[in-house]
């Protein structure tokens, strides 16, 4: 099992989402954060006055896949997440030890995006 | 008594008013001007109502520029009425355009409904009235083009608007021009009946409002890759409803002060008429809209109250008091139909072109229906409606009114726009669109807390030259 851990461009989530949908992963969570990396800061001028602005609001995704399925999702989100900017965001993957589902206590990858009875 | 007015007039100079003197008919002269005045700053008041209502219509990204917009729009508005739109609108009695008053000064000779008159007090008054109509006139043009239009746009746009767009219309329905009686070889019977600008006002801003979105497009996102519309919520519904009630009471400014004076407390019933009529428009609303999509939706009340307030502006001084709810109530359910209907393909984020196109048809064809012999006398111009009468002819010149002005506006309105688009371009881009107006169009955010993380701002613990206060050393007692 793996996180893929996504930090992408707001306008990036809506496709990445739509796809890995169609895909069968509907399964994850995301958060509105704010980050630097290359990307150049925002100047706001406010009344003469500026106030550069280096930490920019991005989109974090996360998603624990099957080792599997890891490649699917990260080309996924490579494929809508680019523009060719500076500022496209980053794809982390981590190793996941365990997962639970809380309303069964299910373990293991069965937990893991669609439902047996739904996928396949 | 008046500090700085001078005794004797200037040798010269322009006649000044007899100050010395007051009879009955001076007193009644200034009364006029004074009621006039205050609905002038009624009307003015519907600007703010706009900035609220498109702002809350916005998103939190675009909060900011409606600001910016209203005021700029206003004041070149301001500046074309005074030197060239006034003079279009109301010096002269030709049947196309008026042809004096040109840069409007105080005692000097245009003509006005026919007659040679001497620039007064009470033609100043006539002059800055009139000029509240054409701002709120161009302020509906732009709740269309929310989100997505380029500010440099909207410049050469207002000018053209303020100079000779509205100007025309408004010579046509209320400068004696080409929709009065006996024009054209009496095309219009005895005139069309638009009290206050169901037509001239609100048909004539959505209809520039129609041809701008045409070129303009939808806001990103919008439209699925099906062309399915998708809901796009503005960020604020409390400042939406704040300018719905701004606008209800401005309009009774514009309706009640389209009587040009107090005569015979004429203004008054104009007042009551108005208010009924919005009433009507937000119960038409809100049942319709329950009707339609199974709840109370704020937004559609809201634009009830506006469709209302448009559909009795044409009718407010030719129809009794029963009327008014009905004119409302139809104008209502018109709304939310044509939102729901308009949504599917265009997209239109505040429903101008429901609430000030559909609406202001149904105001001026309601005069052809509900006009009562009593005020169609009073007023003086056309025939009373169908239901008094039991004839066609006034809904007939009315809805030829309809046509003449969306066809006028929409041909005139879509070559500006299309020049601009090939000059200046009409659009933002899809980053700045991203991005929101704010911060592209205006270098800041209307919102700064929300969109710059408070360990950057200053005041929140943060910022570059941040500080750590010394410990507060409790004092021993």
């Amino acid at each position: 099992m793996k996180m893929v851990m996504a930090y992408i461009r707001h306008e990036a989530f809506e496709p990445i989402r739509t796809e890995l949908l169609t895909l069968g992963f509907p399964s994850l969570t995301i958060s509105e954060v704010k980050g630097s990396g290359r990307q150049k800061g925002v100047t706001e001028r406010y009344r003469g006055a500026e106030l550069t602005n280096y930490l920019r609001p991005k989109v974090k995704l996360e998603c624990v896949v099957a080792d599997a399925d890891v490649q699917t999702i990260v080309d996924t989100v490579l494929r809508h997440g680019r523009t060719g900017a500076v500022g496209d965001g980053k794809v982390f993957v981590i190793p996941v030890d365990e997962s639970y589902r809380v309303r069964t206590g299910e373990a293991g990858e069965e937990v893991l995006q669609s439902h047996p009875e739904a996928g396949a | 008594m008046f500090a700085q007015t001078p005794r004797t007039p200037p040798p010269g100079g322009p006649k000044l008013p007899d100050m010395t003197e007051t009879t009955l008919d001076t007193l009644v002269g200034e009364l006029n001007v004074t009621w006039v005045i205050v609905a002038t700053v009624l009307v003015f008041f519907m600007q703010a109502g706009f900035a609220l209502l498109e702002i809350g219509f916005s998103r939190g990204k675009n909060a900011g520029m409606g600001i910016a917009k209203i005021l700029v729009n206003f004041s070149i508005a301001s500046i074309g009425w005074w030197a060239a739109g006034f003079a279009i609108a109301f010096g002269g009695a030709g049947w196309l355009a008026g042809d004096s008053g040109f840069l409007f000064q105080f005692g000097r000779e245009y003509t006005l409904f026919g007659e040679d008159v001497t620039a007064s007090g009470a033609d100043a008054s006539f002059f800055i009235f009139q000029f509240m109509f054409a701002a709120v006139s161009l302020a509906i043009v732009w709740g269309t083009t929310l989100e997505r239009m380029k500010f440099a746009a909207y410049i050469p746009f207002a000018i053209v608007f303020s100079v000779l767009i509205y100007p025309l219309i408004a010579h046509w329905g209320f400068g004696g021009g080409l929709f009065a009686a006996d024009r054209l070889g009496g095309l219009f019977g005895d005139g069309v009946q638009d009290f206050a600008g169901s037509s001239v006002v609100h048909l004539t801003g959505a209809t520039a409002a129609f041809a701008a979105l045409l070129l303009l497009g939808p806001r990103k996102g919008k439209y699925t890759a099906e062309g399915q519309p998708r809901a796009i919520p503005g960020h604020n519904m409390p400042l939406f409803g704040l300018g719905v009630i701004i606008l209800w009471l401005g309009w009774f400014g514009f309706n009640g002060g389209s009587t040009l004076g107090t005569g015979g407390g004429r203004f008054a019933e104009v007042i009551a008429v108005t208010n009924l009529g919005a009433a009507g428009g937000v119960l038409g609303a809100m049942i319709v809209g329950r009707l339609k999509q199974k709840t109370l939706d704020i937004g559609m009340i809201g634009n009830g109250a506006i469709a209302g307030l448009v559909g009795i502006t044409a009718p407010s001084g030719y129809v009794e008091f029963w009327a008014a709810p009905i004119i409302g109530l139809v104008a209502g359910a018109i709304v939310v139909l044509g939102v729901l209907a308009i949504d599917k393909k265009l997209d239109d984020p505040v429903g101008a072109l429901s609430a000030h196109g559909l609406a202001g048809i149904w105001g001026t064809l309601a005069c052809g229906l509900f006009t009562s012999d009593r005020l169609a006398e009073t007023v003086g111009i056309g025939k009373p409606g169908l239901f008094y009468s039991g004839d066609f002819s006034q809904l007939g010149v009315q809805a030829l009114a309809v046509i003449f002005t969306f066809v006028t506006v929409f041909v005139l309105s879509w070559i500006t726009l299309k020049l601009i688009q090939a000059t200046v371009g009409l659009r933002v881009s899809v980053q700045d669109e991203d991005a929101g107006l704010d911060i592209s169009e205006h270098g800041m955010y209307g919102y700064p807390e929300q969109f710059i993380p408070a360990a950057e701002l200053v005041g929140y613990g943060g910022g570059p030259d941040r500080t750590v206060p010394p410990a507060r050393v409790p004092t021993e007692i």
